[in-house]
């Protein structure tokens, strides 16, 4: 019996970006409201964090509704039908569900229906994975189209007195339709990860831990019915996200400094062919000092979406980057350097053609 | 190897760049955050440059240690030898 010849799928040669769309919920917290909860001043935050307000998205809006909003522009933008879409990738750190995905709802909603979908949890750096994981995908056959969202609703999971994290965060959405193209549009992604600094960032406790709470949380009920006690002590098990901020800047400027250049070299680009420099949205002085390191020319415009949205994690990226494109329509066809860095340790970088 | 003093004027140097504070008000015994009001990530961005300035390496967890002028100065210092 002969040796029966297997079909792969054949191979495309380029990529790029068709479109971009992006959703800002409508609650603006300023700096004066964050100081109720904390002993600081609209001044202070200003000049450590470059934030002046960030949207927050109320109750009633979900991970999936803010992803839907940003994928529904996008679509539109890239002139695609959402039944077209070979794949629905989505990267969050919170949808509240461990399982299902926010993707495959996300899908359905969108009609995108049958296509594969997956939450990608790669935090501040998820945007740039799920590129990644979008031009991979694309180039390799397996799909024709591939919806890439990232989103955060990150109110939920703060805790408004804390000073680490908490008041830097927003929530929102951002989103981009990756298909064929003529040309090089998504450059090689560097990206990697370093769990030895697993807690630098993250969340201060597990699902398990509440869990373990809840049922010593009965037992007291049982005991005593002092139910207000039990909401107090509930309130304070609610995971919430801490960091610590001096292990992280450092990081964040140096190490992902080495990494951005990477991106450019392995893009065969320099500083100077960028039109757009978009970094993760965490703190201005990041930006900054990362412009700074990269020796990002003065003719290269910065995303400094962070000002008004403050950090959206993993959708701060696309967010900017729609900013940037809405104020600067000429932007449209150039090269953006981006990068994301976050929980993981986690990091990712590409060049890509403008949308 | 550089002198003790040679390690203040260096500091001295980088937190004026860092900062824009007179290279003169940065003394053994003031402390980084209570007098010379430098945060947490300015102290970052001055532990890197001194790194490099020097030729030591300041773990992460050995910054929060330094809390004057001169306990920069001395680990540095011990950190050269």
């Amino acid at each position: 019996m002969s040796t029966p010849t297997l079909q792969q799928n054949p191979m495309r040669e380029f990529t790029r970006i068709l479109g971009i769309g992006a959703y800002r919920p409508d609650i603006i917290v300023t700096n004066d409201d964050v100081c109720q909860w904390i002993d600081s001043s609209d001044e202070w935050i200003r000049q450590r964090t470059g934030i002046v307000t960030r949207h927050r998205a109320g109750r009633d809006v979900s991970v999936v509704d803010m992803a839907e909003g940003a994928a529904r522009e996008a679509l539109r933008g890239a002139g695609i039908d959402a039944a077209q879409l070979g794949a629905v990738i989505v990267s969050t750190v919170t949808h509240p569900y461990a399982t299902p995905s926010a993707a495959s709802l996300l899908a359905e909603r969108l009609g995108a229906t049958p296509a594969p979908a997956y939450d990608v949890s790669a935090a501040c750096a998820g945007y740039c994975y799920g590129v990644a994981q979008g031009d991979a995908l694309v180039r390799a056959g397996t799909a024709d189209y591939v919806l890439v969202v990232g989103v955060e609703k990150l109110s939920d999971v703060i805790d408004n007195h804390e000073r680490t994290i908490s008041f830097l965060l927003g929530d929102g959405a951002g989103a981009v339709v990756i298909g064929p193209a003529e040309r090089a549009g998504i450059g090689p992604t560097v990206w990697g990860s370093d769990g030895s600094r697993w807690d630098a960032i993250g969340m201060t406790h597990s699902q398990l831990d509440i869990r373990d709470f809840s049922i010593a949380a009965m037992k007291n009920e049982d005991d005593d019915g002092d139910l207000a006690a039990v909401g107090d002590e509930h309130a304070k098990l609610w995971p919430t996200l801490r960091q610590d901020g001096q292990t992280v800047f450092r990081w964040a400027v140096w190490e992902m400094a080495k990494v951005a250049k990477q991106a450019l070299d392995a893009a065969g680009i320099t500083a100077d062919q960028l039109s757009a420099f978009v970094p993760h949205q965490a703190n201005m002085r990041i930006i900054d000092e990362l412009a700074k390191q990269l020796k990002i020319p003065d003719s290269v415009l910065i995303g400094r979406d962070i000002e008004n949205a403050g950090n959206t994690s993993a959708a701060s990226i696309p967010l900017a980057t729609h900013r940037l494109l809405q104020e600067n329509p000429g932007l449209s066809g150039g090269l953006s350097l981006q990068i994301g860095f976050g929980a993981g340790l986690v990091f990712g970088a590409q060049v890509i053609e403008l949308p | 190897m550089a002198s003790n003093e040679e390690i203040l004027a260096g500091l001295a140097e980088i937190v004026n760049e860092e900062t824009g504070l007179a290279p003169e008000a940065v003394e053994m015994d003031k402390s980084f955050t209570d007098d010379l009001d430098i945060d947490s990530i300015s102290m970052m961005t001055i532990v890197v440059n001194a790194e490099e300035k020097f030729g030591v390496r300041i773990p992460d967890e050995e910054v929060k240690n330094l809390k004057t002028v001169g306990d920069a100065v001395n680990f540095i210092s011990g950190a050269q030898a």
